[in-house]
């Protein structure tokens, strides 16, 4: 969701390009007849193409609320928000699955946090040219990788490093999940960061070095601090990657539907909202309660992850509203 | 008293030779003006004498500075503690993104000084005349300050780690005429413990508040004397086309 957000973002103002580059119509002497002729043909279907998009968007949307929304009546709250997920036997609690996919969600920003940030301070404020150069394709490369690969290494690498370090019955667990999604998640965070870096005024380090703090100092106090909204706008878009991903999650985290309260649940199985709907899409008869109960979670994943993509575009909004990520 | 003395300085830009030859002495609690026209090296040689120039890639000086008998590029130079004994004010505004208090506390923070914290923030305030202007919203972000009011910060988080040269690079170019004569009159009070650098391209500024002048022109120092001298009797021709318009 949050590589969806930036491509949005990037396409709209592609296209935006792109209408400049297409002649507008005032001001200028009447075209030939044929080529008007041409260019209306051009207009027109770049409109079409432009409205169709949204259309889909909107369709997919009323889709998951027609498919979904039966289930709030179909099923008891009390039942619907439990902490029971056992659809066999008509029990649908939506908790295990919301509290996992947040557990998972929320360890794998603890680990990507600081990793990310650091990488984003070493690219932009303490590697030699030459590493930058070398260290940015680098991290666009490891945004690519499928996630399916990602778990597989997760499975056969990860997991059982996991059970031999932690002395664990398994190693499919909410942290290999996380360590995971920290790993992808990274890209996102590293490059909205760093260019939030980059967008500190260069007069604020003059500022700070004048005064005698050290490059350290400056970095640690002054940098790091006025990009902080930015770094915000990265976690924010980094956890939207996080929260929706499903193949790498599915693989490595055990999926049992149980409520990940206690502190050791760290490394015991967990169950997420989009494994939940991946592993049993394909096994419910269509139309049923518990076709409808997948359908409402993906409801609450969606209104989690739009949430969540509102935070950080308020963000960048504020950001652009004060002139300059600060 | 002499603070600074700078014998036979160059300074390269890559191949460009930005600064050369220049001797100069600069008195200690005194307003030292640096004059002439844009490009001429005079933000360059205030660069040098905090050694702020170091960023820059392709940079390289030749000669000696040296501050209180000490050259400041000579090996094993501690720059951070270079740089708190010779502070530096900025053409621009430039106060972080933080409230008032931090942006004065920022220096004694990370240099770690002795003493309380709100004096001291009282203290560099009052030193720089904003005090009344702020003392009841220290907590507030700086940046809502107005350009003369963040100047004059700047200079307050300057004073703060209690330097002993401040040097000031066109201070008041982004000011407005009020703003400018605020801190005119603030650099008259400065000088009675700090001795002060300016570069100016305001000539009025430099004849009005300092006591030493320094003309340069593409590179070179052509004169250096008394500011009432540089500017009744200059002893070159060029000084004299200069302040008078007919030149730069």
């Amino acid at each position: 969701m949050g590589a969806r957000h930036l491509s949005l973002n990037w396409a709209s103002s592609l296209s935006s390009k792109i209408a400049g580059l297409v002649p507008g119509r005032k001001g200028k002497p009447p075209p030939p007849a044929g080529r008007s002729y041409v260019e209306f043909l051009i207009e027109s279907s770049i409109r079409v193409l432009g409205f169709s998009t949204i259309g889909f968007v909107l369709l997919i949307f009323f889709f998951l609320l027609r498919e979904g929304l039966p289930i709030f009546r179909e099923v008891a709250p009390a039942n619907l928000f439990g902490t029971r997920w056992y659809p066999t036997f008509d029990l649908f609690g939506t908790l295990p699955l919301i509290i996992g996919s947040a557990y998972v969600t929320v360890a794998s920003i603890a680990i990507a946090l600081p990793l990310g940030v650091a990488t984003a301070v070493f690219i932009r404020e303490v590697a030699p040219h030459w590493t930058r150069e070398v260290l940015k394709p680098l991290i666009e490369v490891l945004a690519g990788i499928p996630s399916v690969v990602l778990g597989f290494f997760g499975m056969h690498v990860l997991a059982p490093l996991v059970r031999t370090t932690m002395d664990v019955p398994t190693g499919l667990t909410a942290f290999t999940g996380a360590v995971l999604l920290a790993y992808m998640a990274l890209p996102t965070i590293i490059s909205v960061a760093e260019d939030a870096i980059d967008t500190v005024p260069r007069s604020y380090r003059d500022a700070a070095l004048a005064m005698g703090a050290t490059h350290w100092q400056t970095i640690w106090r002054v940098v790091v601090p006025a990009a902080r909204s930015g770094i915000a706008t990265a976690v924010m878009l980094g956890m939207g990657r996080a929260i929706g991903e499903t193949m790498a999650v599915m693989m490595v985290t055990g999926n049992a539907a149980r409520m990940p309260i206690s502190l050791n649940s760290l490394f015991m199985p967990v169950r997420t909202m989009t494994a939940t709907v991946a592993a049993e899409m394909g096994e419910v008869a269509n139309g049923s309660v518990h076709y409808h109960s997948l359908f409402g979670i993906g409801i609450i994943l969606f209104i989690l992850t739009f949430l969540i993509n509102i935070v950080a575009a308020t963000a960048i909004f504020k950001k652009r509203h004060r002139g300059g990520l600060r | 008293m002499e603070k600074f003395r700078v014998e036979h300085l160059n300074f390269h830009y890559g191949d460009k030779l930005a600064l050369s030859d220049i001797s100069i002495s600069i008195s200690d609690r005194r307003i030292t003006a640096l004059i002439g026209p844009s490009g001429c090296g005079k933000s360059t040689f205030l660069r040098c004498l905090n050694r702020m120039n170091d960023t820059i890639r392709g940079a390289r000086v030749e000669g000696r500075v040296l501050l209180d008998g000490q050259d400041i590029y000579a090996r094993g130079t501690d720059v951070v503690e270079l740089r708190k004994r010779v502070g530096m004010v900025f053409q621009r505004p430039n106060p972080f993104p933080q409230s008032i208090f931090d942006n004065i506390a920022f220096g004694p923070r990370v240099l770690g000084l002795e003493g309380d914290l709100h004096q001291i923030v009282e203290e560099s305030l009052r030193g720089a005349v904003l005090w009344d202007e702020v003392k009841d919203k220290l907590k507030q972000d700086a940046l809502g300050l107005s350009l003369g009011q963040q100047q004059r910060l700047c200079i307050a988080r300057t004073i703060a780690v209690k330097p002993e040269v401040i040097l000031m690079d066109e201070p008041c170019s982004a000011l407005d005429p009020i703003a400018t004569l605020q801190i005119e009159e603030l650099m008259q009070s400065l000088k009675e413990e700090y001795s002060i650098v300016i570069v100016t391209h305001n000539m009025q500024q430099a004849s009005r508040v300092s006591d030493f002048t320094g003309f340069f022109w593409l590179g070179e120092m052509v004169e250096f004397d008394v500011t009432e001298r540089v500017f009744t009797r200059p002893a070159q021709r060029i000084t004299e086309d200069y302040i008078t318009g007919r030149a730069g």
